[in-house]
């Protein structure tokens, strides 16, 4: 029961701020690991807990679904410890848990990763299950069409999500054809659709040395941890680097309301924002920081939630796709008072847009976003997720050093002209789900969200 | 047997009690220049008077609107200018209030936090447009989802009087009326250093802790305590059921709960009833989803889990969802005879192990979070825990046979002990189900 939702920051974890002074321990602490087989990895050594953590990351996702088999990538990923080699899915936990050793999965719009938890003793036996599960996943068709029952069941539970719906929508209007459109785990459609050769080609097209990135943090040295990766990942296909040419993203306001009886209204709102190597990018995230993205302290929180009692949960964020950049928000109001709480974002969209931050917002959004920097990696798991994101985002190893003096450097000038240049108040797409009054209902476009 | 994992550091605990009554509790972890900072109040849902469900959550929204020297969302505004995050969170048996921040603003906080147990200044003008956020809360989590409002129902009936049946964020009818005298009421009577925890997990020593604990928490005073008020659960002899319908149902699901003892009232049995869950749910290989999503394949998903971090009660509860042509009955019937031949045949040495091994493992996973590790002990002593019951746990886990399983299973598992819950699709007209 907390007083804020922080559930949007969880999903930030590619556009990273880095640290404060005292991150600085951290930052010469990254060592970058070349194995003889040439595969790279970044290294934290963390030797106070017996444990390692891997966190690999491939490039790609859902994004590499071809069109009509929209959700292969979501799916053969989960086939990834459904069994292997000589194993079936059985004999295959069975011997992740001899050895008290977990890997997760999971597929987003951009990218396909694999967790890896061992603890340090059993390090080489748990990347061994890794490569088997790797390079010789059995993709066998019962395994295939009980995972598929299950994506199925929570495809049709999605409907029910107000937020699913409102999100699913958005992105449907805003990306029209592009891959982007279309939610990672597929629609019923296409899912129920796909073959074992779907995922066959799926898996070829999301493995690929080529785009992958390692983190590493914990009790293992980087000699250790060479020999690892080549043992590990030698054989995966090189495969070749993907387009990150950008693709068309909707450039005009609108409203879609669909009709759900709940009490609570969800809405997605947004428009085009900029990518993460925009150079306006960390002015950008300095001035959402005010507008939306500091929990109790930001501007929408103040007005909708603290002044009016209008929502539990308001927020914005920019989120940068590899091959666009949106700027997005949401918020939940009673179905009477959604229209009220949408008026008010509007409202501080403009005045943002318009005005600027003061000197003082501008100041204290330097001290929390330098000060927390160091937040982000008080645990194993963290650094892993930053090592691999940084990597993912083209940063530079030195960037956790860096990182700090960049938001410092953002002066009030600059950070009102990327207001301006980056909000679009007039162009907020706007999904509302629920049964919302004083607004049109049942599915029609308007022009702009005003009153 | 199974080799239990060689490496077994455990986290450096240490505690002091400050004069006045208030507990600390000091976990160091020098990885990073980071503490996390949590004061505990032993006061949660379940010390609510009648009539006024959800007062210690509202309360807890309400403790951010100022003190008298802090002004109406200053709290955040000042931890986040010092590069820190906050929050706070409510539950059975606790309210817990926290911050996230550089070392050396460990005394920044305690100062805040210590101005707010006895100071706070709540604006009537706050009391309404934080009510209407609240109910915002509950629209979000639990209103706006058949899921949520079945749970709802399903712990009302799983609690035939005891305080545990009520939701903590209340319900939505007595929401509407809490007022700003029963917030204030609610604080007077508990918060205070002697019904108060601290937890300290980071990069810092005790002594440090101690000092600035001494300097910020040590002079306010103590108060006298109410003496408990909750109601007793009395015992159950009847089974019951509940089917509740829904339009916007589109996965149904069944939910088998029985009470059961929580770590507190019967730690033995609790140890063996983790270890049950485990056996039964604790991935592929276990038994319901071995058996139920796999060989027979008749559900999506299946397990069960025990719920026991609570001063009073404990729950073990199953539950699954049908797949294909499978109805709900027909699920609960193989639901029963699992539980049957548990019952009758117990669990295997091998089974036992394994779950105990991944017990122990997750155990030495867990100090990877130091957040994690702070609430781990927050929530234990607040529910009148000791810091060895937690730091010591492995012993008994070792401790446990298969007889106590079995033993557990028997005495925990018994149908008039239970609530059976079925979630539906709406009926369609002219059909049955």
């Amino acid at each position: 029961m907390r007083t804020l939702a922080f559930a949007v920051l969880g999903g930030l974890a590619a556009c990273l701020a880095i640290p404060p002074a005292t991150a600085q321990d951290n930052a010469s602490r990254i060592e970058e690991v070349v194995s003889p087989g040439g595969i790279t990895a970044w290294l934290v050594r963390e030797p106070s807990i017996p444990i390692v953590t891997v966190q690999i990351q491939f490039d790609g996702g859902a994004r590499v679904d071809e069109p009509g088999k929209e959700g292969a990538v979501n799916l053969a990923a989960s086939m990834i410890d459904e069994g292997a080699g000589d194993m079936d899915n059985q004999d295959f936990s069975a011997a992740l848990e001899d050895i008290s050793s977990s890997i997760g999965f999971g597929a987003s719009r951009d990218s396909f990763s694999v967790s890896v938890s061992s603890l340090s003793e059993n390090i080489a036996p748990t990347m061994d299950l890794l490569r088997i599960a790797m390079t010789e996943t059995r993709f066998e068709d019962r395994n295939i069409e009980r995972i598929r029952e299950q994506v199925l069941s929570s495809l049709r539970s999605k409907k029910n999500k107000p937020q699913s719906v409102a999100g699913d929508r958005w992105y449907a209007e805003v990306f029209g054809d592009a891959s982007y459109a279309k939610s990672v785990s597929g629609t019923i459609e296409t899912v129920t659709a796909l073959t074992r050769d779907d995922l066959l080609a799926a898996w070829d097209r999301m493995i690929a040395k080529e785009r992958m990135k390692i983190g590493v943090v914990g009790d293992i040295d980087a000699e250790t941890l060479a020999t690892l990766l080549d043992d590990t990942f030698a054989t995966l296909a090189q495969g070749e680097a993907l387009d990150k040419s950008p693709v068309p993203v909707r450039e005009t306001g609108g409203l879609v309301v669909v009709e759900e009886d709940v009490p609570q209204s969800a809405v997605v709102f947004g428009h085009k924002g900029i990518l993460r190597d925009d150079p306006d990018y960390i002015p950008a995230y300095v001035m959402n920081y005010v507008l939306g993205g500091g929990g109790l302290t930001s501007r929408l929180t103040d007005e909708v939630r603290e002044k009016n009692g209008l929502a539990y949960s308001v927020y914005s964020y920019l989120y940068p796709l590899d091959r666009a950049g949106l700027y997005m928000g949401g918020v939940g109001s009673a179905n009477a008072r959604v229209a009220q709480s949408l008026e008010l974002i509007h409202q501080e969209w403009a005045r943002m847009a318009e005005e600027g931050l003061t000197e003082e917002e501008l100041e204290a959004a330097k001290k929390y976003l330098t000060g927390a920097f160091a937040l982000r990696f008080d645990s194993n798991a963290k650094i892993a997720s930053f090592l691999v994101g940084a990597q993912a985002s083209d940063l530079s190893i030195d960037y956790i050093d860096t990182r700090n003096g960049l938001v410092e450097d953002v002066t009030l000038e600059e950070v009102n002209r990327v207001a301006k240049r980056v909000l679009q108040p007039d162009n907020l797409f706007v999904v509302v789900v629920g049964k919302p009054e004083g607004m049109k209902s049942a599915d029609t476009l308007l022009e702009g969200i005003d009153g | 047997m199974l080799a239990a994992p060689h490496a077994h550091a455990k986290p450096v605990i240490s505690d002091f009690t400050l004069e006045n009554g208030m507990r600390a509790v000091v976990i160091e972890d020098h990885r990073a220049p980071v503490v996390t900072h949590m004061v505990w109040y032993r006061v949660g849902s379940a010390d609510e008077p009648p009539g006024k469900t959800g007062i210690a959550h509202y309360l807890e929204h309400l403790m951010f609107k100022g003190t008298d020297k802090i002004a109406p969302g200053e709290f955040s505004k000042t931890i986040a200018a010092n590069g820190g995050q906050d929050n706070a969170f409510t539950s059975r048996d606790y309210t817990a209030y926290f911050q996230r921040i550089a070392k050396d603003r460990l005394g920044l906080v305690m100062s805040m936090e210590a101005d707010r147990m006895r100071n706070v200044n709540i604006r009537q003008e706050d009391i309404v447009a934080e009510r209407d956020v609240v109910i915002e809360e509950r629209n979000m989590r639990t209103d706006n989802d058949p899921g949520g409002r079945f749970r709802e129902q399903y712990m009302a009936a799983l609690y035939l009087n005891h305080a545990y049946g009520i939701p903590v964020i209340g319900w939505r009818e007595e929401i509407m009326s809490l007022d700003r005298d029963d917030a204030l009421e609610m604080y007077e009577r508990f918060y205070a250093p002697n019904n108060a925890i601290l937890i300290v997990a980071g990069d810092v020593t005790p002594d440090e802790v101690k000092a600035l604990a001494e300097e910020h928490y040590g002079p306010i005073e103590s108060v006298d305590l109410p003496e408990s008020v909750r109601a007793t659960e009395p015992p159950h002899l009847a089974a019951r059921r509940l089917t509740m319908r829904d339009a916007r149902v589109s996965q149904e699901r069944i939910w088998r709960g029985y009470l059961a003892p929580s770590y507190v009232t019967d730690g033995d049995t609790a140890a063996a009833l983790g270890l049950l869950s485990d056996i039964l749910s604790g991935g592929t290989t276990r038994r319901l989803p071995k058996m139920l999503t796999l060989e027979t394949d008749i559900a999506l998903y299946a397990g069960a889990y025990y719920s026991g971090m609570a001063r009073d009660l404990g729950e073990f509860a199953f539950y699954a969802a049908p797949k294909g042509d499978t109805t709900l009955p027909q699920l609960e019937g193989a639901l029963d005879w699992m539980i049957e031949d548990l019952l009758e045949n117990g669990v295997t040495q091998e089974e036992l192990d394994r779950a105990r091994k991944a017990a122990i493992a997750s155990e030495i996973y867990a100090q990877d979070s130091q957040s994690s590790l702070a609430r781990q002990y927050g929530a234990a002593l607040t529910i009148g825990l000791e810091i060895d019951d937690v730091t010591n746990w492995r012993d008994r886990l070792e401790a446990v046979t298969v007889e106590d399983v079995l033993a557990a299973a028997r005495a925990v598992l018994v149908p008039e002990r239970s609530v059976t819950g079925y979630l539906m699709k709406a009926e369609k007209e002219g059909t049955d189900g």
